[in-house]
């Protein structure tokens, strides 16, 4: 578990981006294998190999073209708003993963194997929904209202953790990963209660949020990225003034690194372990607010998507510093936004990508693998 | 099989570990290399076991150079080496340790125990060990762990034998006896090279001694030297191994702990009544074997100790009951007795470690932002006051030689307003040097009026510190007496038995 934690708080960026890297030429791989020219030319290889490579080619770059057509820009398309709508819809994927990556990171880096951001996610969702539905407002208190909702709902959720593991020792990865069950299921329940539930539907569903509480969509309607992208870059900021510029972030990482210094040195490790999960909550509950008060817009059973997950793999890929997990949460957004792209374009299973992000988690945690592919050369070698 | 060392030079970046070194090993012969820690002895160690590989020089064996790619090739060639932390598996047995990486197997590549059991029976009669080679490692006693580790060695046939700090986890008898181990070794015609810094195991085996100091080595010393000679050596100055300090003028009694008991988890008392107090510029050494409840005693000072009854007053104000923090602002500067665990934060550099316990408060932080310029200016004056030899105040208290570390720890610790200072162990495991400057240290700090308490587990620390010395045994006090207490009466009474 110690080891776990290490590598992703330690390591070099140098090893994130080739283990980046190396998924994307396995993924290459796979569309190679899966694709039907391929498996065709191959039958007769040693007849015309020419036409094999040329299958090869056009199959593994055609997907990653595809790829990039979809996540960054499509020169292919006809209207100038065509050609720059792929990167908004990286930036709109981005937000709520990166936001709960920030979360995660702060725990990770305090000691804290937070698993539960799909249940922060939530929390935050169903703070910052209900508000957002059933207040009335104007738009300058109810908007701010609503973000701040849905911020404590996670930190909540995230804090109560916390205390469970200050006052009982219950062990964190266990108690986030059956929260997340909780959240879940009581985010079920509530949609078929009038509590939360839309008059007159036979859905889990809500009545939409008020315009009043959505995110401002600054691009048009037509662009899907919308305020919460601002909101994740002041939550970048924030983490990274938090972790390495304040004496709350000091006290995390001294807890994170060492708890028996830090508990000798004074600090107070239950209240810290509080402190760790309710930010790292609080983030997450902000991904929320971006999902149901801007991507989603009413609450569904599915609101925190995969989000919670793919938050583990970019803290893990931006090795729990912020701005690696900026880049990381770009990266994922990206994958994304293109796989819609490949396979409507290419018929490549948008599972592909699946594939690669699991097996960035797999190049990460097994660094030795990635050094010996690229070769590259550690300095072992310590002072004795 | 004799060991040569040529013109061995291993750099680590900008530091040179190991500049230079010449060093030859003959059979029959005991060889020590003597030096402070973070002299280059392990390193020019690993560079010969083949953990590392030299920038420079050779390394011959009867006159034949050889390379040596790894641990393996070394063993082949007849090395063998017992390092300071064991590298053995606790839950495998003697005679499964032993013969970990050259397995004697039978016909279809079966385990052959049985034959691993003779070997181990073999080497221990051989040398008077009784060892049960059906014993689980983790079972035994230190002391009979690190003779597996010399077995498992001269199973290999390792004609050199390398000891690497081999006393550091003993108690002095388990040292005396591998001393005579070594001694016949010597007989047997091995050669022994013995790393150490303690002058007294020096003085007692070695045929030979070479000082290394800086990567360097700074001569051959004869082996009838005094220890202090040995030590300017080590040193590379005069060194005062007494401790220098003048009679104690003690002010009035502002510690004092009252009817103190203490219970672990289990609800075993750890800790039974214990009453003492120290006055103003005093320091009483708390003196015993270690696990007679000393640690109890300092966590509950410090308010760590979860259950405890009776009092403990500074200034006339309780302490217990009150949290850490809230003790530590009272004025207590306490030294914890594992440094690396409870001390400093490894991973943390040593203008981090240096506020870890009051980075939330003026001057090191304005609200919630860290004044990272204060901390900066205030390391460096640290660094500089308390000697730390570190490449700079961003380096991680990890890169830290274990005397550096100390020094970390006394600097963040030394530096606040202190009403009562706690030393735990506070030169375990350092060298001559360090244990020098920390005795200064805690010296100067009673000489300004502050009440100490130093837990010690060595009786010559104890004397030499002291001003008046507790002895505790099984959690309670035997007597409190002056430190001009004869050495019998004190063994006596870490024994229980009562002056």
């Amino acid at each position: 578990m110690k080891r776990i934690m290490k590598e992703f708080t330690g390591g070099s960026a140098f090893l994130s981006i080739l283990a980046v890297i190396a998924s994307l030429l396995v993924g290459g791989v796979l569309i190679a294998l899966s694709n039907q020219d391929v498996q065709t030319t191959a039958t007769y290889l040693t007849a015309r190999p020419s036409d094999f490579f040329h299958a090869l080619w056009n199959a593994v770059f055609g997907a990653y073209d595809a790829m990039f057509r979809g996540a960054i820009f499509n020169y292919q398309a006809q209207s100038s708003q065509e050609m720059f709508k792929p990167i908004t819809e990286t930036l709109a994927y981005a937000t709520p993963i990166t936001m709960s990556g920030l979360g995660l990171a702060v725990a990770f880096r305090s000691g804290l194997f937070n698993i539960g951001a799909t249940g922060q996610i939530i929390f935050g969702a169903m703070f910052a929904g209900w508000v957002g539905i059933y207040v009335d407002l104007p738009w300058y208190i109810h908007f701010p209202l609503a973000v701040l909702a849905g911020i404590v709902g996670g930190g909540l959720f995230g804090a109560l953790v916390g205390f469970l593991k200050a006052t009982t020792g219950a062990n964190e990865v266990i108690v986030t990963i059956m929260f997340n069950y909780i959240a879940a299921l009581l985010l079920g329940y509530l949609l078929k209660t009038p509590l939360l539930q839309a008059p007159g539907a036979v859905n889990p569903i809500s009545p939409p949020v008020k315009d009043s509480a959505k995110y401002v969509f600054f691009l048009g309607d037509q662009f899907r990225v919308h305020g919460g992208l601002f909101a994740m870059l002041i939550a970048v900021v924030f983490v990274w003034w938090l972790l390495n510029r304040s004496t709350l972030g000091f006290r995390f990482r001294a807890l994170g690194h060492n708890p028996s210094a830090a508990k000798v040195a004074g600090i107070n490790i239950g209240l810290t372990y509080i402190l760790v999960m309710g930010i790292s909550g609080a983030l997450s509950g902000l991904a929320g607010t971006s999902q149901i008060l801007g991507s989603e817009q009413v609450l569904t059973l599915g609101v925190a998507a995969s989000y919670g997950f793919d938050a583990i793999t970019v803290a893990l890929l931006g090795r729990s510093n912020p701005w690696g997990v900026l880049f990381a949460g770009l990266l994922f957004g990206g994958l994304r936004a293109g796989a819609v792209t490949m396979q409507a374009d290419q018929g490549v299973p948008v599972d592909i990508v699946l594939v690669v992000q699991s097996l960035i988690v797999l190049f990460i945690a097994a660094p030795p693998l990635v050094r010996s592919i690229f070769r590259v050369k550690v300095s072992k070698e310590a002072v004795a | 099989m004799k060991l040569e060392l040529r013109g061995i030079t291993k750099r680590f970046g900008a530091l040179v570990a190991n500049d230079n070194v010449n060093l030859v090993a003959q059979p029959g012969e005991i060889h020590c290399l003597l030096g402070e820690n973070g002299a280059g002895k392990s390193t020019l160690m690993n560079v010969l076991y083949g953990l590392y590989q030299a920038d420079a020089g050779e390394i011959l064996l009867d006159d034949k150079a050889v390379k040596f790619a790894g641990p393996g090739d070394a063993m082949a060639s007849g090395i063998g080496m017992v390092h300071q932390h064991f590298m053995l598996i606790p839950v495998f047995t003697v005679a499964e340790n032993v013969i970990l990486g050259h397995e004697p197997t039978k016909f279809g590549g079966r385990l052959d125990m049985q034959a691993a059991r003779e070997k181990v029976r073999e080497v221990s009669a051989k040398f008077g060990f009784e060892i049960d080679p059906d014993a689980i490692v983790g079972d035994l006693p230190v002391g009979v762990q690190q003779r597996v580790e010399i077995i498992k060695a001269l199973i290999g046939n390792a004609k050199v034998l390398i000891f690497d700090e081999p006393t550091a986890v003993l108690t002095p008898q388990e040292t005396d006896e591998l001393m005579a181990i070594m001694k016949q070794l010597r007989a047997a015609g091995t050669a022994v090279v013995f790393i150490t810094h303690k002058l007294r195991e020096v003085q007692e085996v070695a045929d030979k001694i070479t000082v290394l100091r800086l990567g360097k080595i700074v001569g051959e010393a004869d082996p009838k030297s005094t220890s202090s000679e040995l030590a300017s050596m080590m040193v590379g100055r005069e060194v005062d191994l007494d401790v220098e300090k003048s009679v104690a003028k003690p002010g009035k009694p502002t510690f004092k702990v009252e009817g103190l008991s203490a219970w672990n988890h289990s609800g075993t008392k750890v800790l039974d009544d214990i009453n003492f107090e120290i006055h103003e510029g005093e320091i009483l050494v708390i003196a015993g074997v270690q696990g007679n409840g000393q640690t109890e005693l300092t966590e509950a000072i410090i308010g760590m100790h979860g259950k405890t009854s009776g009092s403990i007053q500074l200034d006339g104000r309780e302490l217990i009951g009150k949290s850490v923090k809230q003790v530590l602002d009272l004025g207590v500067g306490f030294v914890p007795e594992d440094r690396t665990e409870d001390g400093l934060v490894a991973e943390f550099t040593i203008a981090e470690n240096l506020m870890l316990d009051r980075s939330d408060r003026k001057p090191f932080a304005k609200g919630l932002n860290l004044q990272l310029g204060y901390l900066k200016q205030f390391a460096q004056e640290k660094l500089k006051q308390f000697d730390v030899r570190a490449q700079s105040i961003e380096s991680t208290a990890a890169q830290l030689s274990g005397g550096n570390q100390q020094k970390v720890v006394l600097a963040r610790e030394l530096s606040r307003e202190l009403r009562l200072f706690v030393a735990s162990q506070p030169t375990r495991g350092l060298d001559v040097g360090s244990i020098e400057f920390v005795h200064e240290q805690i010296v100067a700090t009673r000489d300004s009026q502050i009440p100490v308490l130093i837990v010690a587990t060595e009786l010559d620390e104890a004397t030499q510190l002291g001003d008046r010395i507790a002895v505790m045994y099984k959690g309670k006090i035997v007597g409190i007496v002056p430190s001009s207490t004869p050495r019998a009466t004190l063994g006596q009474m870490m024994a229980g038995i009562s002056a």
